[in-house]
């Protein structure tokens, strides 16, 4: 177990450095020099003369990018086209935003997709499994803009029940309340892809264990049913499913760009397309970085996860 | 074994069954699939359509009509006309090319891709592995989305064939891991063995006797593959950073629907096409779900 650990700790060192190559090698097909980019634009002529001998804008490209390396280390991803703020300060305002809604869409398509799923292969090709399917499929085949476009129509804009988006009334007191009212259709649509593809793997997932040796004692003990599928079988059932969370960050982290734009919600992704739009590199460079490490470390959290919670697996 | 052996015992003088190959046993279990058939159809309908394009709307798709901008839906303009005063019927026909064509050839790259890096690296193992396996997480750790807007905005103006390109081009890592799980499974298996002791050299072994025996999973993975093309195409036409306008694809016919008055007066406009989208990629996920259960019931995609 610790020898896995340790060395799937180390295989996730040259992904990470992988990870800031490619990054580095991108930033270098965009206009303007990726070494630049990290001097303070508001600093003075001295300071800048200083910083540009320091950083050796002249030095072969692989000097450049350990000392582009070092420096983004260091916390430095690096100063906004648009503003000249540091890039760091932009994302990190727009961290928290993007936080509450991927990690509210996650839940909730754990919330659905376990009972759903569970359900579904309890009562295998019955009508309720045919339902749950297709609910699924329609869930993993709806574009999220339509979806969130069609949400804000049917509820906001007909019913008038939620927000049409933002994060908190204008001029409101902003208290918790406001603030869930705001964050219950933008999650609900961002979680709606990933709560039918994992409806289908709990599903599937429940089917195989369900055929088990293991499960047919309990029955044949005289165990009621009930007692059957939630103590026994969901539980290893379960254990696939619960390490697929960190699997879903590059999807959430995807889907949230739109749902953000759709939604007028100032998070990472609504910044992704602002960047964009005013060919702010340095910017989108520095989300593209953090996103990518993100989810390098969502695989890793997912195999140790996994590791964990079930002691059968052995790597040797 | 045991069965067809006693079957073939007991029809003795009957019509003897002839032995069924692996793809006309999968292709009964595919057509048992009665969703996935159905699917199958209205795919083949949604295809007949982007052929058929240019007899099948009633204008042209990029054609305007001054008298009629943001019109409702009319006997001249079935579906109503765009905030140009261009047909929106027409143009939901003539996007279906769009939707097919990245659907098809973005997949095809990737695969092609996929299925040389993945066959690569299995079939020389050591460090070849090594480093292809390391560059596959290293480009799976880049979302997608993230990566295909970067690229976009990089590669200057976003047009239809970017989009292809880019999504060709970064989608290749889970086709490359799927061919690599199945060559490496097969190498070690006898018939693999006793070609190799005929003789046969790298390139028949692999051409030859591994990929076609790890192509079904492949298909399936490029089945469920184009769907999600289509829906990152419409996603990135939606954001204005892909198919532009006039050229029509279902993605950037719902741009105008980001304003509220279109998307509250106006649902001509943006409800046509979002059904369209989800039409397509719903028949061609149950399609890609009929041909897993009729290939490999135990792949998990």
């Amino acid at each position: 177990m610790q020898r896995y650990l340790a060395r799937r700790l180390l295989i996730t060192v040259p992904i990470l450095l992988g990870i800031t190559v490619l990054s580095y090698l991108i930033l270098s097909l965009t206009p303007g020099d990726p070494v630049q980019m990290l001097i303070d634009p508001n600093a003075t002529q001295a300071d800048l003369e200083i910083r540009r001998r320091e950083l050796g804008l002249n030095d072969p490209i692989a000097v450049r990018y350990v000392k582009w390396l070092g420096e983004v280390l260091r916390g430095n991803l690096g100063y906004s086209f648009s503003t000249g703020a540091p890039v760091a300060r932009r994302i990190g305002e727009r961290v928290l935003p993007t936080l509450t809604l991927t990690v509210t869409a996650l839940v909730l398509s754990y919330a659905v997709a376990v009972p759903v799923g569970m359900v579904a292969a309890t009562r295998r090709y019955t009508w309720v499994d045919y339902v749950a399917t297709f609910v699924a499929f329609l869930g993993i085949s709806l574009p999220t803009f339509f979806l969130g476009l069609a949400g804000i129509y049917i509820f906001a804009l007909r019913l008038r029940w939620l927000p049409v988006g933002g994060t908190q009334t204008l001029g409101g007191d902003g208290g918790l309340l406001d603030a869930l009212h705001h964050l219950v259709l933008p999650a609900t649509v961002l979680a709606a892809a990933g709560a039918g593809a994992l409806t289908r793997y709990v599903r599937s997932s429940m089917l195989e264990v369900l055929g088990q040796d293991y499960v047919r004692t309990a029955h044949a003990k005289g165990l009621a049913e009930r007692l059957v599928v939630r103590r026994h079988a969901l539980r290893n059932a379960l254990i696939p499913v619960v390490t697929l969370a960190g699997l879903q960050i590059p999807a959430l982290l995807a889907g949230a760009v739109i749902t953000e734009q759709v939604f007028e919600w100032p998070g990472m992704g609504r910044l992704t397309i602002e960047a964009i739009n005013q060919r702010d590199y340095p910017v989108l460079m520095g989300i593209t970085l953090i996103t990518a490490v993100f989810v390098a470390l969502g695989n890793l959290l997912a195999d140790i996860t996994y590791s964990v919670v079930d002691p059968r697996i052995r790597y040797d | 074994m045991t069965s067809a052996i006693s079957a073939a015992v007991t029809t003795r003088g009957a019509r003897l069954d002839r032995p069924q190959s692996y793809w006309t046993l999968a292709a009964r279990r595919f057509l048992r699939h009665r969703v996935a058939v159905a699917g199958l159809a209205v795919l083949a309908a949604i295809a007949a359509m982007a052929v058929l394009a240019g007899v099948l709307a009633p204008h042209n798709p990029t054609a305007i009509d001054a008298t009629a901008f943001r019109a409702a839906p009319s006997a001249v303009h079935p579906l109503g006309t765009d905030s140009v005063g261009r047909d929106v019927l027409s143009r939901l026909v003539y996007a279906s090319r769009v939707s097919l064509s990245v659907g098809l050839l973005a997949v095809t790259m990737y695969v092609v891709i996929g299925t040389a890096v993945g066959a690569a690296a299995a079939y020389h193992g050591g460090t070849v592995d090594l480093v292809l396996s390391r560059l596959m997480d290293i480009v799976l750790s880049f979302p997608p989305l993230i990566i295909i807007l970067f690229a976009v905005s990089v590669f200057g103006r976003p047009s239809l064939w970017n989009v292809i390109l880019v999504l060709g081009l970064l989608g290749w890592p889970p086709v490359a891991r799927l061919v690599r799980g199945q060559v490496l499974a097969l190498r070690q298996q006898e018939f693999v063995h006793a070609a190799r002791a005929m003789g046969a050299g790298d390139v028949r072994l692999i051409l030859r006797h591994l990929l076609p025996n790890a192509m079904a999973p492949v298909l399936v993975a490029a089945t469920f593959g184009t769907a999600n093309a289509i829906l990152i195409e419409a996603a990135l036409s939606f954001l204005g950073l892909g198919v532009q306008p006039p050229t029509p694809s279902w993605g950037n016919m719902l741009t105008d629907a980001q304003s509220l008055t279109v998307l509250e007066q106006m649902p001509w406009l943006w409800v046509p096409p979002g059904f369209m989208i989800l039409l397509s990629v719903l028949v061609i996920n149950f399609v890609g779900d009929g041909l897993r259960d009729a290939l490999d019931p135990s792949l998990k995609l």
